[in-house]
């Protein structure tokens, strides 16, 4: 294991009288995924360490060994200077360490007192005290300033005000160590002035938190240490008045590994894809998830989307796709009108979507690898009533060798692939129906470096054989791989676009990441 | 880069002959289960382990065998239907009702179908019942579990009113009016073997070759396993649900068929609680309740293992109530199996 460059690093024994909870060599794996490669850290008492790392960076596997949902494969936290492994939540919080998750664990079927008090109900003479429940909670609530009365069912409360049930909870229980993961994602910005307010007086209260967010500006207002992780590894370590935004993206995003650059050599085409005034409904009913989009990528263009959670990249994808029903606009697909577009419509028309979530949308677990890649396309070996198995072979061997799946075989279960291949399974799946528009979220999600650039050649290959290639990223570095135009979207419309010359900062700024909200 | 290289290093897990031989057996249980069953009974009674018993036994293989096919496509979907038992009753009624002739006041006539036609319409009625299944669940959104618990019980009260409670003792038919041979399918025999088992294999082939070599086989095994993931490939999701509750509610109107035509009579309450019966074979024969896993012949072999344990203790003796009992027990240590079978596959890490 190469050793994490670090600027200012904590080694040996960390100083016990200010340092509450400190990280060792701290490594986690997952089979062949090494999602942690030996982290260092302190967490000082009374004030704020931020984590700060792109996604898949390591910073939610840190998040739940800090708080007891896994263990660590190697190295040690010290707690109060001793060593201590924390194998549960429960025991997490019996040393004071509590955890707001970033999708919030409240039962939105109950009220705001019965979930402060799930697990651990005050029980009076007969059955459970909901008076000094209700008292406790009403007490909670006036420390943090929120007008929520005890009685109201969760599910009634704005996602802001649920922040502030959860952290509530995590008062309740006396935590000495608060662990925030993007605790601001959902709040608008009084709501996050109101968050900033109770972490200076749980502060001055000496409780330690332990903060995470992609809002860099924000979170360096409220921040007293930085700890920057990139790819599992620690890249940096400092306190606040030694950094500065640029010092955080810096080691954020690292020297470019080369993930390859946009194809050249090659006549772009036509408009593959037009989209005009696209707009798609929230999934919560009011407003927008993509509003009046226009966007045209040519045959032979490779289009990056860049854009933060919730700016309607999805959305924009599932409803080309023929997912996700467009309520206004047009979408043509090589000059021509689709209307009401159906997934395997699409898919017959030469437009396909590699999802995001490769668990949830991309793989049938229970089928073999071979059987995964030919799903999309069975109709091209189906002769009469039936599949033909020796053509069906030839479709495999061929999506395997292209986009070079690491397999037993095609008959090996898809469980036993690591996560870089079963993306190039997902994607191998929908370049084996022969498309010539390929939308693809978030391909390089969750999947390591190696097979990150892999991925990009793959696709920029295709892009000079004359296919449109629109993918989507929330990495910046992945911006400046592959494509020809960036497009940054930013709450359901193009904020900005760039063409590949374009800096990481300039993209940054367009989305809003490095803005207070 | 560590990573990448590692990357197929997992999917080789050295294995010792001795979990091979598990495996094996693990993989093989149903077979072994119904041979140990055969086994035993066959020592404790010198009457299990003779042709008569054997072609008895088959005739009840074949009503469940047709029974758990029908389930284990539905089961496969990763859905559930609990309505075959009353379909099998109101499919057998309907039979015997159009046996009887069916009087068209209005004309002034009493109508005698064929045979042959009585069969094609008792099968739409089947089809019509897993349609109702299908629209419900594909489209409506009901729990597959509500939704044939719902048409469980309708179809077994249609099946009431129609005979008012009565069973349909004559479906013998009259040669004179051009319908006889209803109970051909129940009695007769080819090669000395009960013509219904010639029908539960035949169904089975074609199940078979519709799994595993047709595209809606394809679409059937990826919907269970992932419907989004299906969906996103192309699969007409919505319609393989539709297709799997219309091909189990005719498996079940077939079954009804015969079963009439064995006991050359048809009533309402014929049928009852055979669809736990059903799903016990499929889950038996080491499907998935989950969707996504199981095969034809396991189903088989889970319907002939159902069937020969339960017939091998009325043999030997043992009280019905045990009976229930141990069939109970059986299912449960099939699905425990069938844990640990699947337990740790599919999950990353």
């Amino acid at each position: 294991m190469k050793a994490p460059r670090t600027d200012e690093s904590p080694e040996g024994r960390p100083d016990t009288a200010e340092v509450v909870l400190a990280a060792r060599n701290v490594a986690k794996s997952f089979g062949a995924v090494h999602a942690l490669k030996g982290v260092n850290f302190d967490v000082h008492r009374g004030q704020v360490t931020t984590l700060f790392g792109e996604n898949g960076a390591g910073k939610s596997t840190l998040m739940k060994i800090l708080s007891g949902v896994q263990l660590p494969t190697s190295g040690e936290l010290i707690l109060d200077g001793e060593p201590v492994q924390i194998r549960s939540t429960v025991e997490a919080r019996d040393r004071g360490i509590s955890i707001i998750h970033q999708e919030l664990s409240l039962a939105p079927n109950m009220n705001v007192r019965d979930n402060i008090f799930m697990g651990r109900e005050i029980m009076g003479r007969t059955g459970i005290d909901y008076a000094a429940e209700e008292r406790e909670t009403r007490a909670l609530m006036r420390e943090l300033e929120e007008d929520i009365d005890p009685l109201t069912l969760v599910e009634n409360l704005r996602l802001g005000q649920q922040q502030i049930v959860e952290i509530a909870r995590a008062l309740s229980v006396n935590s000495r160590i608060l662990i925030m993961d993007e605790p601001t994602s959902a709040l608008s910005a009084s709501e996050v002035e109101v968050l900033f307010g109770v972490i200076r007086d749980l502060k001055a209260k000496g409780v330690s938190i332990v903060y995470i967010s992609h809002h860099l500006e924000e979170a360096l207002t409220i921040t007293d240490h930085a700890v920057v992780l990139r790819d599992g590894i620690m890249t940096a370590y400092a306190p606040r008045d030694e950094i500065d935004l640029e010092w955080i993206v810096r080691n954020m995003v690292g020297e470019n590994f080369d993930l390859g650059t946009p194809p050249e050599g090659h006549e772009m085409g036509p408009p593959a894809l037009e989209l005009k005034g696209l707009c798609v409904p929230a999934a919560s009913g009011s407003g927008y998830a993509v509003n009046r989009l226009d966007l045209t990528v040519r045959s032979g263009e490779v289009v990056c989307i860049y854009g933060l959670m919730g700016a309607g990249r999805t959305e924009m994808m599932e409803c080309v796709a023929g997912r996700l029903p467009a309520s206004e606009g047009q979408i043509l697909l090589h000059g021509k009108e689709v209307s009401n577009p159906t997934i395997a419509g699409q898919i017959g028309a030469g437009l396909v979507l590699v999802p995001e979530d490769r668990q949830r949308d991309g793989l049938v677990q229970t089928m073999s690898v071979g059987r995964n890649l030919s799903l999309a396309s069975i109709g091209q070996f189906t002769r009469g009533l039936f599949t033909n198995r020796r053509e069906e072979d030839v479709i495999v061997d061929q999506a395997i060798r292209e986009v070079t799946v690491k397999t037993d075989g095609a008959s090996a279960p898809i469980g036993s692939l690591s996560g870089g291949n079963q993306q190039k399974v997902v994607i191998g799946k929908m370049l084996a129906t022969k498309p010539s528009v390929v939308l693809l979220d978030e391909p390089s999600r969750g999947i390591d470096i190696g097979a990150k650039s892999e991925v990009f050649r793959i696709l920029a290959d295709h892009a000079k054989d004359g296919m449109a290639v629109i993918y989507s990223t929330s990495e910046v570095g992945e911006c400046l791989a592959i494509a020809h135009r960036v497009i940054v979207m930013r709450r359901g419309t193009i904020a900005a676009e760039f063409t590949h010359d374009v800096t990481k900062e300039q993209i940054m700024a367009a989305s809003g990441e490095s803005l207070v909200a | 880069m560590t990573d990448s290289t590692s990357g197929s290093s997992g999917a080789k897990p050295g294995k010792s002959g001795g979990v091979n031989l598990v495996h094996l057996i693990l993989e093989g249980r149903a077979f072994f289960a119904l041979i140990a069953i055969i086994a035993v009974f066959s020592v404790l009674s010198p009457n299990y382990f003779s042709l008569s018993n054997f072609l008895i036994m088959s005739s009840q293989v074949a009503i469940f065998g047709l029974l758990a096919i029908g389930m284990l496509l539905v089961i496969l979907s990763g859905g559930i239907d609990l309505s075959v038992g009353s379909t099998l009753a109101l499919a057998g009624v309907f039979a015997g009702f159009l046996m009887q002739g069916v009087e068209l006041t209005s004309l002034g006539v009493i109508l005698y179908l064929p045979v042959w036609a009585v069969v094609i319409c008792t099968l739409a009625v089947g089809a019509f019942v897993g349609l109702v299944n299908g629209i419900l669940v594909a489209w409506l959104k009901v729990p597959a579990f509500v939704a044939t618990l719902g048409t469980l019980y309708v179809a077994r009260g249609v099946a009431l009113l129609m005979t008012n409670g009565l069973t349909f003792n004559n479906l013998a038919g009259r040669p004179e009016l051009g319908n006889t041979g209803f109970e051909w399918l129940g009695f007769n025999r080819l090669w000395g073997v009960p013509f219904s088992i010639f029908v539960l294999a035949a169904i089975a082939v074609a199940t078979y070759l519709l799994l595993t070599r047709t595209p809606f086989g394809r679409w059937l095994y990826s919907t269970g396993g992932n419907p989004k993931a299906a969906e996103l490939s192309g699969v007409p999701v919505r319609s393989v649900y539709i297709w799997v509750y219309v091909l189990s509610g005719m498996c079940a109107a077939v079954a009804g068929i015969v079963l009439s035509s064995q006991l050359t009579s048809a009533g309402p309450t014929a049928g009852t609680t055979y669809e736990l019966t059903a799903i016990a074979a499929v889950v038996v024969g080491g499907a998935s309740l989950m969707g996504g896993r199981g095969t034809v012949g396991g189903t088989l072999l889970g319907a002939f293992v159902i069937v020969f344990l339960g017939a091998g203790l009325v043999i030997i003796g043992v009280s019905s109530y045990w009976q229930t009992v141990f069939t109970g027990a059986v299912i449960v240590l099939a699905v425990m199996l069938n844990s640990i079978q699947y337990g740790g596959k599919g999950r990353p890490g």
